[in-house]
């Protein structure tokens, strides 16, 4: 068992001071090698979702297990779970930091690694832009020198600079038009049997979702209505 | 980085404002070399002296640099009028240790006297040791404290953000000119002049930096929800590395210009508090308590030259800003840069 999310609650209050349950008492695990998408219109709660397993948002209540354990409380287990789980987010534009490098943006993902010698992570660098398909000689280049597709291949890179077990893609392809919708997907599947990745993706959009994982989560309102094959749906 | 500077030093106005205000603190730096005399030494008798200019030619001749003497007359309503004598000629020299002078009991005064006697050159050249430095050091105070509070208040928001912000505006309510002097009146009377000095530059520099500290945190409000905060957070960057790395960097392009367009306020703070005889005392110098003698519109009338400082605080007032402006745009990393 890789991911597991146990009863997850989390309401936001509104401005008018209503408020709004977007998790709704959600448990779902997530099984090493099988990718599954969790699909919903928008406003569901599948991204509040998603940041609640990366931690960057605190539910009201549940709890999350990484390989069995809870990763909230112990450091070590923390690191490790920063390590091993990564996001990647929807807007290329926006989550790769205009003012750093590509060589900087990668380097900050090996935050949480310790010490690495200069010449180990020249080589991780290399590694993981041929993952993407990335040429080498571009480290020294700023991100708004990129296309969007470029972007996000790059955002993927900087996830996998730590050889994470899941990748939590929030939407990563939905900002992107059609054709780059589908290099990045390439890209993806690409990865996911090269690296025995799994995916937990997130997204509107069952025909990318069916093209890289098995299982489909449909969510409404907060909450888990539909369990699938990817391709019964 | 590279790119960047050379990309500053291709705006010919910033290197030109840069070349200014590099020779005027090479001059502050070096003040007890270059300027012709102490900024205390006094010759009653050349009361408003006008400027002398350094001559090469007498009698239709080359000869080695000198000043004509000066003879003190009046007209018929008693004023003093400089008559140039020029029986009398004083040899410039050089290196005395001084950069140049004259020789004694001859003056010079290349942009003329004060009230007495006193070169308005060298004191100007002493002054921006005072005037200069305190815009450097205040914004230097002022900023670290408005770009921490900012960001703090900023990145966490909620009841920090509250206080931080409700403290802000209590500094900003009250009228900035009478907080000055308040908090000036806090300070002992019998300070030295050094004492005095710094005592002015943290008063300022406590006045100033709640209005960065609000802009700073709007701005904060805005950018930690930005996928790249989010991005380090998932990195497991503490707080502070995240507002320092990705935070203010943003606000630096707002900062910088703010930088360079609040020192002028230091400037003119500091010359507030000596025109009203709280800031730097006579003998001492400071283009604020320089400017102090030009109060009366008598004297600018028949000694304009006494308004000099004034020329030099527009000088520095506007290569700030120019440089401010041309560090923004090289900054700026969405203005294209050609590769």
């Amino acid at each position: 068992m890789l991911l597991e999310l146990k009863d997850i609650s989390k309401t936001f209050s509104d401005r008018a001071g209503g408020k709004v349950k977007a998790v709704d008492g959600v448990s779902l695990c997530i099984t090493a090698q099988e990718s599954c998408a969790i699909v919903g219109e928008s406003g569901c709660g599948k991204t509040t979702l998603a940041r609640i397993a990366m931690g960057l948002v605190r539910p009201d209540a549940g709890k999350i297990l990484f390989e069995g354990q809870p990763v909230w409380g112990d450091r070590k287990r923390e690191q490790n779970f920063r390590l091993k789980v990564r996001m990647v987010f929807q807007d290329p534009f926006a989550s790769l930091d205009p003012r750093y490098s590509v060589r900087a943006i990668l380097d900050e993902a090996l935050h949480l690694q310790g010490r690495i010698s200069r010449d180990e992570r020249k080589v991780k660098m290399a590694a993981v832009l041929e993952a993407v398909a990335l040429p080498a000689d571009i480290l020294s280049r700023y991100p708004h020198e990129f296309s969007g597709g470029e972007r996000q291949r790059l955002a993927i890179a900087r996830a996998l600079m730590t050889d994470p077990a899941l990748l939590i893609l929030d939407e990563a392809v939905s900002s992107l038009d059609v054709i780059v919708q589908k290099e990045v997907l390439d890209c993806l599947a690409g990865l996911q049997s090269a690296k025995q990745l799994t995916y937990l993706f997130i997204t509107h959009n069952l025909a990318a979702a069916r093209r890289i994982t098995r299982k489909i989560i449909v969510m409404r309102s907060g909450k888990i209505i539909n369990v699938t094959g990817a391709n019964d749906l | 980085m590279k790119k960047m500077t050379g990309l500053f030093f291709k705006n010919k106005w910033a290197l030109a404002a840069l070349w200014a205000l590099g020779v005027l603190y090479a001059g502050a730096l070096l003040a007890d070399f270059v300027a012709p005399y102490s900024f205390k030494d006094e010759a009653r008798d050349l009361s408003y002296c006008p400027p002398t200019a350094i001559q090469v030619v007498h009698d239709g001749k080359l000869r080695s640099p000198f000043v004509y003497g000066r003879k003190l007359t009046f007209n018929e309503y008693r004023q003093r009028i400089y008559v140039t004598d020029q029986t009398v000629l004083y040899a410039v020299k050089f290196f005395t240790p001084r950069l140049f002078t004259v020789e004694a009991p001859g003056r010079v005064y290349l942009l003329g006297a004060d009230s007495r006697g006193r070169d308005i050159l060298s004191r100007i050249i002493y002054g921006a040791r005072v005037s200069l430095t305190i815009g450097l050091i205040g914004v230097l105070i002022s900023f670290a404290l408005g770009l921490l509070v900012g960001g703090i208040a900023g990145y966490y928001g909620g009841r920090v953000d509250n206080v931080l912000m409700r403290l802000c505006e209590v500094l900003m309510m009250a009228p900035g000119f009478y907080l000055l002097l308040a908090l000036r009146a806090a300070v002992p009377d019998n300070f030295n002049s050094v004492q005095v000095y710094f005592s002015i530059v943290i008063i300022l520099s406590v006045i100033g930096w709640a209005g960065l500290a609000r802009v700073v945190r709007g701005m904060c409000l805005s950018l930690r929800e930005r996928d790249y905060v989010l991005a380090a957070k998932t990195f497991g960057l503490s707080d502070l590395q995240i507002i320092v790395r990705h935070i203010l960097p943003h606000t630096v392009s707002y900062s910088i210009a703010a930088v360079m367009l609040s020192i002028p306020g230091y400037i003119l703070g500091e010359s507030a508090l000596s025109l009203i005889g709280l800031g730097i005392q006579d003998p001492y110098a400071s283009w604020g308590n320089m400017l102090s003698d030009a109060m009366s519109i008598v004297r600018i009338k028949f000694a304009p030259w006494i308004l000099w400082p004034a020329f030099f605080i527009f000088v520095s007032v506007v290569c700030f800003n120019v440089i401010g402006d041309a560090l923004r745009d090289v900054l700026d990393p969405m203005i294209k840069r050609d590769t």
